[in-house]
């Protein structure tokens, strides 16, 4: 999951690290309550999750309340590269003398985490890299070690920080782990980390990433969704325990298990090449076990989406038996006709592996108009993709 | 022959008395695998039931494998505990210990990893969040359906179950020598490389069908190795191609971050090195077919 840089705000103020007192409205009135609360000039920063912001429009400059108002009203409602701005952030200004990079991420290729620092801050990290190679120092860190202070002093080495601001540098490099380590999160990038006017180094923006698996252990990171950026069919399947995401296309696509889903969708994508384009609506993986009621719900869920056209059920029986499978499906769709949900969107259903033959042999015997057998992946992909198609 | 799981291998289970753990326990025996024991500090001394098998539960995997000569353990525990349980069978020494579990937060993967470094990398992990390993007709180590595919001379390495299972079905009437689940998480203990490499070596594997999915570069790593160093044929499918950037598909490895870690970067890479990719799975197992035949 990633945070809103006025949470991620939040987050290092939480953890102790120096940052600038913000805060964070959803209107203009709330934007001026809290200019005022901070005092003087304000600078006011549209809370998107994507770069250019300030390039945008998205971040300006306010001398007192009636200022920081006006500009909170300019930028709420922006679109930033198709993020709406539903939320401003406030901060204090600060005198810029330099601007760092600091970040801490997991390096998956070594299996373990990464330090990249560099005296270079304030713009795009993949630039510096490649401009100026010889001012980005990655430091591999140990995920049983951490950063303690030796650590973090050879990070304030290698990255050539200057001295004056180092024992300051070394002290946030030991926090920042602890707090990455204590939040779970998977990326925590501050860019800048600035030296200021009265010599303070503070972090001035953050970019962090958490590791949802993490979630059983931080209760409090629930609150930290973004609900206004939730699909409201995501948020149904996920209620139910589905893992379902939604896509832009006209072909709903049950599956199980996720690399064999992900592996539907472009099988779709490319029968649609040939069936006017169309393209997999949405991912779903119902797991091995595939019940008449997870098919029951899959389906809900698929079919809540007026886009979809067609439905392409595909199935590998491996644990579970085809025959289990296609009971379930039967099941799930007397179940929608009970909840009052009829279906009237054509079902390709493909099952294979364990059972097949029986399962195959269930669906015939249901003879249900809306129920199609295609026993090939590609072939059913195809037929999905063309139904779609003619229901366009 | 097999890569690092046959006939010989004596198997425990850790979390042998949970759901999951005691239905797959049942399975394994099932498909012939040679499952010694379990492991749960409470239940330590008794026994478990398995269709007329009895199976001693110890306190410790290293109890178990003083017992009972284990030198495999199969991972069930929830994702809480799951952590602690790696640790245990590091601790151990066992050669090899295959984690199921799905939904391991990734720094307890990292940690499970740099413990298992420190001690000089005395056990195999493969997973988390994978399927296991199947050597068919042999041993079963995990939750890979054993009855899809008898023993054979290909060997398979994949990130995803399920597509794991739709090819050995596809490829069945040639067989598989070893399947290898290595997981979709970003942190994992086995590699496509250390597959492809025991591949490679196994006088009983011919051919290797390697299947990857977006995300990271693991993939564009496997091209690198298979080009300096597998001279058997290599097969390989990617799933992913249609995702979209910054979304993650089921698997929580499986997510393009910006340009990095998509389908078509990875073909292009094991194209490269001479791998055959297919465009479906179906498309793969044809070209598997042509070698083979």
């Amino acid at each position: 999951m990633d945070l809103f840089e006025y949470q991620g705000r939040d987050l290092f103020e939480r953890h102790g690290l120096p940052v600038l007192g913000g805060g964070v409205a959803e209107t203009p009135q709330e934007a001026r309550a809290i200019a005022e609360r901070l005092g003087g000039k304000v600078v006011v920063k549209a809370q998107v999750k994507v770069g250019g912001r300030g390039k945008a429009g998205g971040v300006k400059l306010a001398d007192g309340a009636d200022e920081a108002e006006a500009r909170a009203t300019d930028i709420l409602g922006m679109d930033i590269k198709g993020h709406t701005v539903h939320k401003v952030m406030l901060a204090e200004t600060a005198d810029i003398k330099e601007e760092y990079y600091f970040s801490y991420l997991l390096d998956r290729a070594n299996r373990t985490f990464l330090c990249i620092a560099s005296v270079a801050g304030g713009m795009e990290i993949e630039t510096v890299a490649e401009e100026q190679p010889d001012r980005v120092a990655k430091i591999a860190i140990d995920a049983s070690k951490g950063v303690d202070e030796a650590k973090a002093r050879e990070i304030v080495a290698a990255a050539q920080y200057p001295a004056e601001v180092a024992d300051q540098i070394v002290e946030i490099a030991v926090k920042l782990w602890q707090a990455f380590v204590a939040e779970d999160a998977t990326l925590v990038e501050v860019n800048p980390l600035a030296k200021v006017g009265d010599g303070r180094v503070l972090l001035l923006d953050a970019k962090i990433t958490l590791d949802e698996n993490a979630s059983f252990r931080h209760p409090d990171h629930e609150a930290l969704v973004d609900q206004s950026a939730v699909d409201p069919l995501e948020q149904a399947a996920k209620a139910k325990n589905l893992n379902y995401v939604k896509l832009d296309g006209e072909v709903g696509i049950i599956g199980n298990g996720a690399g064999l889903v992900m592996s539907t969708l472009d099988v779709v994508a490319y029968a649609g090449e040939q069936h006017g384009n169309v393209k997999p609506a949405n991912f779903l993986d119902i797991g091995g076990g595939a019940s008449a009621q997870v098919m029951a719900n899959g389906l809900e869920i698929v079919l809540g989406d007026p886009a979809v056209k067609s439905v392409f059920v595909n199935v590998f029986g491996g644990i579970t038996a085809c025959d289990e499978v296609a009971n379930g499906i039967i099941q799930a769709l007397a179940l929608l006709g009970e909840r009052g949900e009829q279906v009237t969107k054509p079902l390709v259903v493909r099952l294979d592996g364990n059972n097949a033959e029986a399962g195959r042999a269930i669906l015939d015997g249901a003879n249900n108009p809306l129920v199609e057998r295609v026993d090939t992946m590609d072939g059913a992909a195809a037929r999905a993709a063309e139904l779609a198609f003619a229901g366009k | 022959m097999a890569i690092w799981l046959t006939k010989e291998s004596k198997v425990i289970v850790q979390g042998m008395t949970g759901s999951e753990g005691s239905k797959h326990t049942r399975r394994m025996l099932a498909a012939g695998t040679n499952v010694v024991g379990g492991v749960n500090p409470r239940k330590a001394g008794t026994t478990v039931d398995f269709d007329g098998t009895s199976l001693p539960v110890f306190a410790s995997v290293a109890e178990a494998m003083k017992e009972t000569g284990a030198d495999v353990s199969v991972i069930f525990v929830p994702p809480a505990f799951t952590k602690a349980a790696i640790v245990e069978a590091i601790d151990a020494e066992i050669p090899l210990a295959v984690v199921i579990t799905e939904g391991v937060p990734v720094q307890d993967s990292a940690s499970a990893w740099a413990y298992n470094v420190d001690r000089g990398q005395k056990t195999r992990i493969i997973g988390p969040n994978c399927p296991g390993i199947a050597s068919p007709g042999a041993s079963n180590a995990g939750i890979i359906p054993a009855d899809i595919t008898p023993g054979g001379r290909i060997g398979l390495v994949s990130k995803s179950g399920t597509l794991t299972y739709q090819l050995m079905y596809e490829l069945r009437d040639f067989g598989f020598s070893t399947a290898v689940g290595i997981g979709g998480d970003p942190v994992i203990g086995t590699t496509h490389i250390d597959a492809l490499k025991a591949f490679q070596d196994d006088p009983e594997t011919d051919a290797i069908v390697m299947i990857g999915e977006i995300g990271g570069d693991a993939e564009e790593r496997a091209a690198e190795f298979i080009k300096a160093n597998v001279t058997k044929p290599v097969v390989g499918y990617i799933a992913g191609f249609t995702a979209p950037p910054g979304k993650t598909m089921g698997h929580a490895g499986a997510i393009i971050s910006g340009s990095a870690g998509t389908a078509d970067a990875k073909k292009e890479a094991l194209e490269a090195a001479g791998v055959k990719v297919g465009k479906t799975p179906s498309e793969t197992a044809r070209l598997m077919r042509e070698i083979m035949s």
